[in-house]
């Protein structure tokens, strides 16, 4: 196997009663790309980040990760939802060293220090430490959601529409962020967007999807370019006419 | 939570239609303020005078102060009974009896509740169905006769009663964290947590159930009426606190023979019992509406 694979995804199926969510995928993430996964929603994209993190189970096919130990550990995911994608009864610093608590990785003596240096990476300042998550506007909430995924040091991040939910203005923002903290921490992302503006500010190569299937792939800059499908022609389409 | 700020917006703003409304539920919810610190010291001074019982009482509980049955005095505040007791005594020590068996009984129908309704919202599938048909079948049972019939196999002592009214009672308590549970755990923060590898205990203990108190607080509140209620009932039978120990229920059963000679031996422990009843009713009612994230509607 190449020594350049993250995670290699083969012939992969998962089907929700009698809706097929994906349908024989196959996929390669490199180690430190930005991988874009665009479609209209339903596609699939969230169900196949949701099945590389094995949050759930596929009915077929197979993930392999050649250079990960413990995928709870060295895969996170960052969420589309602010409004619950913290638990409300639970303060910043909580939320965030919980990673460290669950998986041992440092004494509880240093903790304090490590969350302090989670929210400089997400230029938060460290008093919010102690802030509940409703005392906290959308832009900051979805900061520490990437503080508390960087917590265990991964080495993948699923994006999962990080920025849909926000202002433009602060969009641009979270995903400075997110560009900044890929280079310096070596990660890899997957991103999962509709809106190609984001993606093809983010990723180096994009795979589109449509009812369940990976129907183009490919670098950013040809994708978005000499779109090849038909399917990716008509996102394109969309994307430009406002 | 339980803030009411007032509108920024509309305080200072001529009277529209919409905020005259706002001014009418801010209004109400004062009065429900006031609504629910009556119950609150009526049980407040139910449960001091419990705690210190011994002070408070002017004689022992199972003393026989008096040869005569006689009504509420100033010597006798209550009235001495059958017997010869003084019944302002036994009444502060059947507080202590019904206060306790009412909160043991509840905490042990919370443990089982919450513990069964989480495991069956939370897992789902085989497990749920299997816990709530047990749910079904235990709610399928006239709750008097069970306690009863449960209670006629076992000594009739104090503990038994708290034990008895815990494991009859329980079922409200999981079908209502059964459907929290199923509501929360949809919930992306519960996925964020799988994802960091919380183990389902921690999910389950740390991540939902902090957000699914509110309902069990009102549950619980609303669950010590009915234990005491059910206290008291039983105790009444005879199948539950046995005399000489005095309870309210117990105290209503010894008063039957003379309700026409000594009508107070029954209207004071019935008079206790309600006063209780209804206030953790009332505050039970209280809390529902203080806690309920659509509390501002109309009404109600």
């Amino acid at each position: 196997m190449d020594d350049n694979v993250l995670i290699e995804i083969k012939n992969l199926h998962k089907k929700f009663s009698s809706v097929i969510a994906v349908n024989g995928i196959n996929l390669t993430i490199k180690k430190s790309e930005a991988l874009g996964l665009v479609g209209e929603s339903g596609s699939g994209k969230s169900t196949l980040a949701r099945l590389i993190l094995k949050l759930i189970e596929p009915d077929g096919g197979e993930i392999f990760y050649p250079a990960i130990q413990n995928i709870r550990r060295d895969c996170q995911i960052v969420f589309q939802d602010l409004q619950t994608s913290l638990n409300p009864r639970m303060q910043v610093g909580e939320a965030i060293v919980e990673p460290l608590l669950v998986h041992k990785l440092l004494p509880r003596t240093k903790f304090a220090a490590r969350v302090k240096e989670l929210l400089e990476m997400v230029k938060l300042p460290a008093t919010y430490a102690r802030r509940f998550p409703h005392e906290l506007s959308g832009g900051e909430r979805q900061r520490v959601g990437i503080a508390r995924a960087l917590a265990s040091e991964p080495r993948f991040l699923v994006l999962d529409e990080p920025v849909s939910a926000l202002d433009v203005a602060i969009q641009v923002d979270v995903l400075t962020l997110l560009k900044g903290l890929k280079n310096r921490l070596n990660l890899t992302y997957l991103l999962i967007a509709h809106d190609l503006v984001v993606v093809s500010f983010m990723c180096d190569r994009i795979a589109v999807m449509q009812a369940g299937k990976i129907v183009e792939i490919g670098e950013s800059r040809q994708i978005l370019t000499m779109p090849q499908a038909e399917y990716t022609q008509k996102l394109l389409q969309a994307t430009l006419q406002f | 939570m339980l803030k009411n700020k007032p509108h920024p917006l509309t305080s200072n703003r001529p009277p529209s239609p919409s905020s005259m409304e706002r001014g009418m539920n801010s209004d109400t919810s004062r009065k429900k303020g006031v609504r629910l610190l009556f119950p609150l010291l009526i049980l407040g001074a139910f449960v001091c005078a419990a705690i210190l019982a011994p002070v408070i009482a002017p004689y022992d509980s199972n003393a026989i102060v008096n040869i005569e049955t006689i009504a509420p005095s100033t010597q006798h505040l209550f009235g001495t009974d059958d017997l010869g007791r003084d019944i302002f005594s036994r009444a502060v020590y059947g507080a202590r009896i019904s206060l306790t068996v009412g909160l043991v009984a509840v905490s042990l129908s919370l443990i089982i509740g919450i513990l069964l309704g989480a495991l069956a919202g939370y897992f789902g599938g085989w497990l749920d169905s299997s816990i709530m048909r047990f749910v079904d079948i235990m709610l399928s049972f006239p709750s008097i006769f069970l306690i009863l019939a449960i209670q006629a196999m076992l000594t009739p002592n104090i503990y038994n009663v708290m034990l008895v009214i815990g494991l009859t009672s329980w079922m409200g308590v999981a079908r209502l964290v059964r459907g929290e549970y199923l509501k929360i755990r949809e919930l992306q923060y519960v996925e964020a947590a799988q994802a960091i590898g919380c183990s389902h205990w921690r999910i389950i203990f740390r991540h939902i159930l902090p957000n699914a108190q509110a309902p069990i607080i009102v549950a619980a509140t609303l669950g010590m009426a009915g234990a005491i209620l059910t206290e008291s009932s039983l105790s009444f039978l005879g199948m539950g606190v046995q005399p000489p120990t005095p309870s309210w229920g117990n105290m209503l059963m010894d008063a039957q023979a003379y309700m026409r000679d000594a009508p107070w031996l029954a209207i004071i422990p019935g008079i206790l019992i309600l006063i209780t009843v209804l206030s953790f009713y009332l505050i039970g009612e209280g809390l529902r509406q203080a806690l309920d994230p659509r509390k501002d509607y109309a009404g109600s």
